[in-house]
C-alpha cells in the first residue's frame, strides 16, 4: 500500500515505542454484556491463575461489539486475541481467512470436540474447517406465565399451536388494568432484534427473503401477513414503547412479571428460572414457537461463540483460553459456583445429560429438544438459495436485515402503513443485491 | 444591578431560576440517586424511590470489580490532560500571532481552521482506523492524545484568539518604551492579562475530551480505553442494569463534573469567543 | 506597526498548527476521496475494483438519503431554537439579583459536563422509557396514557436530550455578554420611560447579537456530527424518522462495511456542511467584525 510508504518513519518510530509494552502473555479478548459472558469474565482469574497469563477485558454491548470486531478483523487491524462471534459471523469470516482455524481442538481427547452438538459444530464452520467453538447456543420457544394462563383457563399446549390460536390465547391473558400484557416481541429495529423473531414468524406464514435466483422477495403476500400479523398482535397486546425493546428489555420486562407470553432465546431460561434474578422463576414454563402455514423455520438458531482473528500473535495462548473456556470443566465449575440453573445451555451433550442440571434446571431437556429440531440448512417451506434460519448468510444481510428492521418499527409505530414498509424494504433489498452483484 | 432590589423581587427571582436550574439538574440527581439504590428499587415509582427504599454502595463496588475504572480513569486523565497540553503549545504561538500581527487572511485562515471541524467522523474513520494500524497507532495513548488535540485544536485557537486581541496593544508598546525586554514583557505585562483566558480555555478543551466518544471508542481495545469505552460495557446489558448504568455513569462524569464546578468561574471568564467586546 | 521581521515571525508561529491542521484534514480528505471511487466493502474482499460515481450514485439515491438531509436540519434547526431562545431566557433570569446565585448557576451549567453517551442512556431509560421511565410512571400515575418517545417523536425526543446538553453552553456565553452591558445606558432608558420589552428589544437584544452569532457558529459545528444521541437510543429510526446524515454515512460504511459509499457519503456531507459553513461564516463574519 501506498500509504505505508507515506507513513513509514513514524510508523517504524511508533512501533518502537509500542513493542517495549508488548508482552507474550497478555491476550485481549473482545465480549458481550450478556451474562454467560459476565460469568466467563469472573471466573476467567483461575485460568489466569493456572497458565500465569493475563486477560485484558474489552466488555462492550452487542451493536457496538460486532461493529467493532468487524471493523477491526476486517482491515487487519490486530486489536483482539479473541472475539466473541455468533453463528452468521463465523462462517463468512471463515471463508474469508479472517479465523484460525479450530481443527485441532478434535485432537485433544479431553477436550472431546465430539461432545459439542453436531448442529453447533457446523454452524460454526465453513469448508470443513471449525472456526469458532461455542459458549452457548439458542433456539427460540415461547415463555409463558403458568398463573396466568390458570387464571384464564388456558392449558398448556401438547403440540405446535399455529400462530392464530397464539393470538386467542394472548387475547385471554392480556390485562393491560394490572400491569401485565399479553405478549412482549421483539420491536427494537435490528436484523438480530426484531428481525430475529419476524424472521421466524414470516418463515411460519410461509416467507422467504429471496428466491432460488436470489430475486428479494419482501413484497409477497406472506410477508404481507406475517407483518399485518405482527403489528395487530402488538399493537393490540404488546407493551407501550415497544419499538425500543429488544431481547433485553422484554427479558427484564418478562422477569418483572409484566408479560404473560414472550417468543424469544431460549438461552435466556436459565436467567429466568433464576429465582434470585427473577420474580416469575417459579411460574415461568414453556412449549414451541407457533407455526402458521408451515412448521419449517419457526425457531431461529443462534450461537455465541469464541473465535481467534488470524492476525493475532498469541495464537497458542488463545487457543489454550478457548479450550479452557469451553471445556466440560468449565461447565461444571460454573454450576458449581452460580448454581447450575446458571449454567450456559446448548452446546455439551454430556452438560445435557449431567444429572446436577437435569435436577436443577429440568427445561434443559426442553430446551435440547428445540435446538435440536432447528434445521438451517432447510430453513423455508419455499426453496431457498442460503443457510440461515431468522438471517441469510451473506455478508450484504446486515445492511438489508437492519433496513427491514427499520420499515417494521416504523410500522409498528403506525409511521407507515405495512404495505409502504415492505414496499419500501422490497426496494432496498433490490438495490443491495444489485449493488453487491446477486442480481445482474 | 446596582439599584436596591426588595426582597420580595429577591425571592420570586430565586424561586423561577431555583426551579428551572433545579429541573436542568434532575436528571443528574436522578443519576446520583439510583447509583446508590438496589436493581429492584431502582425501577420503582419514583416516590417509591425516593421515600421507600433503603441505600447501597454495592454498585459501585460490581462496577470496579467488573471493569477496571482507574485504569480506564487514568487513560481520561492522560488523553485529556496531555491533548489539552499539546495543543496550547501549537495553539498559543498561533493565536497570538493572529491577534497581535494580524494579516489580510488571518480571519479567514481562522474560518478555514473551524471548517476542518466540519468532516464528519464517521465518515473519515476507516482512513484514520487504516493509518492507525500502518503506524501501530492502534491502541496507544499517544496516537488518541494526538486525534484529540487534532479535533479540538481548533476551538483552542479560535479561543486564545478572541482573547488575546482584547489586550491592548498599546500597553505592549508603553512597557517596551520602558525598556522592558521580551521575557520581562510575557511575564510581567502579558502573562497575567493571557491567563484567565488560556485557563478557561484549558478547562473547556478537558471537558470537550473527557467527553470525546467516538474516537476515543473507535481507535482503542484494552489499553487505552478511556472512560467513555468504560460506560459502553453498561449500556442495555441483559436484565436489569438501571442502578449500574447509574454507578458507572456517575464513575465516568464525576470528575469533570466537580473540576467544572470549582473552576466554574475560570471556564466563564473567558468563554466568550469574542462576543463581549 | 507590524514589521516584516515580525511578520515573518508571526508566520513562523502560525505554520505549525496550520501544517497540523492541514494534514488532519486532507489526509482523511484524500484517501476518502479515493476510496469512494472504489468498490470497497470490508466483508467481501475483492481487489477493490475503480467504479467511478456509482458509489455517489449508491449514496444520493439512497431511499433514506432525503430524509436524513431533511432530518439533519431539523435536529441542528431545533436545537438552535431552544437554546438560543431558552439561553436568553435562562441568561436574563440569572442577571436578576437572587439568593443563591452561584448554586443555580452551578446547577445550570452541569449538563454541560455530561458525556453525550451518558446522557443519552440516562434520558432514554429512566426517562423517556414508557414503562419504567420517570415521565411515563408520571403519566400513568396521572391516569394518561404515557408517550412514546422513540416510537411517536424520535427527532423530537434527540432533540430534547441533545438541546439540554447545549443549553448550558448558550446561556453561559449569553450571560457573560449581557452582564458587560452598560447599566448605565439601560437606567436612562427606564427614565424615558421605555418600557421593559422596548429595553430589551432595542438595547439587550442588539448587544447580545455578538454571543448569539458565536453561539449559532460553535453549536451547528458540534450540533451537524451529533450521533451517539442517535445511536443509543433509536439507532436511527423508527424507519427512519431520526436518520440524520452523519448517522447514514455511520449506516453505510459501519453497519453495512461498505466503504466505498461510506467514503461518497462523508464527501456529500463535508461539502453540505462546507455550504452551510459559508452562509454561517458570511453572517459571523459580519457580525465579528462590526
Amino acid at each position: 500500500m501506498k500509504m505505508k510508504n507515506f507513513l513509514l518513519t513514524a510508523g517504524t518510530m511508533a512501533m518502537m515505542v509500542g513493542a517495549g509494552f508488548a508482552s507474550a502473555e497478555e491476550i485481549t479478548v473482545a465480549t458481550v454484556n450478556n451474562n454467560d459472558m459476565i460469568v466467563m469474565q469472573e471466573l476467567a482469574p483461575k485460568w489466569e491463575e493456572a497458565t500465569g497469563n493475563k486477560i485484558n477485558w474489552v466488555v462492550l454491548e452487542e451493536n457496538v461489539l460486532r461493529q467493532r470486531t468487524t471493523q477491526d478483523i476486517s482491515t487487519n487491524g490486530g486489536s483482539f486475541d479473541i472475539m466473541f462471534i455468533g453463528a452468521y459471523e463465523t462462517p463468512i469470516w471463515g471463508k474469508n481467512g479472517w479465523l484460525a482455524p479450530l481443527d485441532d481442538f478434535a485432537n485433544d481427547a479431553n477436550y472431546d470436540l465430539e461432545d459439542i452438538f453436531p448442529l453447533v459444530r457446523s454452524s460454526l464452520s465453513a469448508d470443513n474447517h471449525l472456526y469458532a467453538v461455542p459458549l452457548y447456543s439458542e433456539t427460540s420457544f415461547t415463555y409463558y406465565r403458568t398463573d396466568l394462563f390458570e387464571k384464564a383457563g388456558v392449558a398448556k399446549p401438547t403440540s405446535q399451536i399455529t400462530y392464530d390460536e397464539f393470538r386467542d390465547i394472548v387475547a385471554k391473558v392480556h390485562d393491560p388494568e394490572n400491569g401485565i400484557y399479553g405478549t412482549c416481541q421483539r420491536g427494537k429495529a435490528g436484523w438480530g432484534e426484531n428481525m430475529a423473531f419476524v424472521g421466524t414468524l414470516a418463515n411460519a406464514f410461509g416467507a422467504r427473503w429471496f428466491d432460488e435466483q436470489w430475486q428479494p422477495q419482501l413484497n409477497s403476500p406472506e410477508w404481507n401477513a406475517a407483518i399485518t400479523y405482527y403489528v395487530d398482535l402488538m399493537t393490540k397486546y404488546g407493551p407501550p414503547g415497544a419499538t425500543a425493546n429488544g431481547h433485553n428489555e422484554n427479558r427484564a420486562l418478562f422477569k418483572d412479571g409484566k408479560c404473560a407470553t414472550w417468543i424469544d432465546a431460549t438461552s435466556a431460561a436459565n436467567d429466568v428460572k433464576n429465582p434470585a434474578n427473577s420474580k416469575v422463576a417459579d411460574i415461568t414454563d414453556f412449549f414451541q414457537a407457533p407455526k402458521q402455514a408451515t412448521d419449517k423455520g419457526t425457531g431461529w438458531f443462534w450461537s455465541w461463540a469464541l473465535a481467534i482473528p488470524a492476525s493475532s500473535q498469541k495464537q497458542d495462548v488463545a487457543k489454550d483460553f478457548l479450550k479452557w473456556a469451553t471445556s466440560k470443566e468449565y461447565f461444571q465449575m460454573v454450576g458449581e459456583t452460580k448454581g447450575w440453573v446458571a449454567v450456559p445451555s446448548g452446546t455439551r451433550a454430556s452438560i445435557h445429560e449431567d444429572p446436577r442440571l437435569l435436577e436443577a434446571a429440568p427445561f434443559a431437556a426442553t430446551i435440547k429438544d428445540a435446538i435440536f429440531s432447528v434445521d438451517p440448512s432447510n430453513p423455508t417451506r419455499d426453496p431457498v438459495p442460503y443457510t440461515g434460519v431468522q438471517f441469510v448468510a451473506i455478508p450484504e444481510f446486515q445492511g438489508i436485515g437492519n433496513f427491514v428492521g427499520q420499515q417494521v418499527a416504523a410500522a409498528l409505530a403506525g409511521d407507515v402503513t405495512v404495505e409502504e414498509a415492505l414496499a419500501a424494504s422490497q426496494d432496498f433489498a433490490t438495490r443491495e443485491m444489485t449493488k453487491a452483484g446477486y442480481i445482474k | 444591578m446596582a439599584r436596591a432590589v426588595s426582597t420580595r423581587t429577591k425571592v420570586l427571582n430565586t424561586a423561577i431560576a431555583g426551579t428551572l436550574g433545579f429541573l436542568m439538574f434532575f436528571p443528574i440527581l436522578w443519576i446520583i440517586i439510583l447509583s446508590f439504590k438496589t436493581e429492584e428499587d431502582a425501577i420503582r415509582a419514583p416516590l417509591e424511590v425516593l421515600f421507600q427504599s433503603g441505600w447501597t454502595i454495592e454498585n459501585f463496588l460490581t462496577v470496579q470489580a467488573r471493569s477496571d475504572y482507574f485504569k480506564h480513569f487514568s487513560n481520561s486523565v492522560i488523553i485529556s490532560l496531555g491533548s489539552t497540553l499539546l495543543g496550547l503549545i501549537i495553539a498559543i504561538p498561533a493565536a497570538w500571532a493572529m491577534a497581535f500581527v494580524p494579516a489580510k487572511r488571518t480571519k479567514d485562515v481562522l474560518m478555514w481552521m473551524l471548517s476542518t471541524k466540519m468532516m464528519p467522523p464517521v465518515g473519515v474513520l476507516v482512513p484514520i482506523y487504516l493509518i492507525f494500524r500502518d503506524t501501530g497507532l492502534l491502541d496507544s495513548l499517544i496516537g488518541l492524545t494526538v486525534v484529540l488535540m487534532l479535533i479540538n485544536l481548533p476551538i483552542i485557537i479560535w479561543m486564545l484568539y478572541t482573547y488575546f486581541r482584547e489586550i491592548p496593544g498599546e500597553i505592549l508598546e508603553a512597557a517596551r518604551m520602558d525598556g522592558a525586554t521580551l521575557k520581562k514583557e510575557i511575564l510581567y505585562v502579558l502573562a497575567p492579562m493571557a491567563l484567565p483566558g488560556i485557563a478557561s480555555t484549558i478547562l473547556l478543551n478537558i471537558i470537550l475530551a473527557w467527553n470525546e466518544a467516538f474516537w476515543t471508542l473507535n481507535l482503542t481495545a484494552a489499553n487505552a480505553a478511556p472512560l467513555t469505552a468504560f460506560i459502553a460495557s453498561y449500556s442495555s446489558p441483559e436484565g436489569l442494569f438501571f442502578a449500574k448504568l447509574s454507578a458507572a455513569s456517575l464513575m465516568a462524569i464525576a470528575p469533570i463534573l466537580i473540576m467544572g464546578w470549582f473552576s466554574q468561574k475560570q471556564l466563564v471568564r473567558g468563554l466568550t469567543f469574542g462576543a463581549v467586546k | 506597526m507590524a514589521t516584516k521581521a515580525s511578520r515573518t515571525a508571526a508566520r513562523l508561529m502560525i505554520s505549525p498548527a496550520v501544517i497540523l491542521l492541514f494534514a488532519w484534514m486532507i489526509v482523511p480528505l484524500v484517501l476518502t476521496l479515493y476510496f469512494s471511487f472504489l468498490r470497497y466493502n470490508l466483508l467481501t474482499p475483492s481487489g477493490n475494483p475503480f467504479v467511478g460515481f456509482e458509489n455517489y450514485y449508491w449514496f444520493l439515491t439512497d431511499p433514506s438519503f432525503t430524509a436524513a438531509a431533511v432530518n439533519t436540519l431539523l435536529l441542528v434547526g431545533g436545537v438552535l431554537l431552544i437554546t438560543v431562545i431558552g439561553g436568553i431566557l435562562f441568561a436574563l433570569l440569572l442577571d436578576r439579583p437572587m439568593f443563591g446565585q452561584g448554586i443555580i448557576r452551578i446547577m445550570v451549567i452541569a449538563p454541560f459536563f455530561v458525556m453525550p453517551t451518558v446522557s443519552a442512556l440516562v434520558w432514554k431509560n429512566m426517562f423517556m422509557n414508557p414503562v419504567n421511565g420517570i415521565f411515563g410512571r408520571i403519566a400513568t400515575g396521572l391516569g394518561f396514557e404515557p408517550i412514546d418517545f422513540f416510537g411517536n417523536m424520535p427527532l423530537g425526543a434527540i432533540t430534547i436530550i441533545v438541546a439540554w446538553q447545549w443549553l448550558p453552553f448558550a446561556t453561559l456565553i449569553l450571560l457573560t455578554a449581557l452582564q458587560s452591558l452598560d447599566q448605565e445606558q439601560l437606567e436612562a432608558s427606564e427614565m424615558d420611560g421605555a418600557n421593559w420589552l422596548n429595553r430589551f428589544w432595542y438595547i439587550m437584544l442588539p448587544h447580545l447579537a455578538r454571543a448569539i452569532t458565536v453561539v449559532i457558529l460553535i453549536q451547528t459545528i458540534f450540533l451537524l456530527s451529533v450521533f451517539a444521541e442517535i445511536l443509543v437510543t433509536t439507532n436511527g429510526g423508527p424507519g427512519t424518522a431520526s436518520t440524520t446524515l452523519t448517522y447514514l454515512v455511520y449506516v453505510a460504511s459501519l453497519l453495512q462495511y461498505d466503504v466505498g459509499m461510506g467514503s461518497a457519503g462523508g464527501v456529500v456531507a463535508v461539502v453540505l456542511a462546507n455550504i452551510v459553513a459559508i452562509f454561517l461564516m458570511r453572517m459571523i463574519g459580519k457580525n465579528l467584525d462590526a
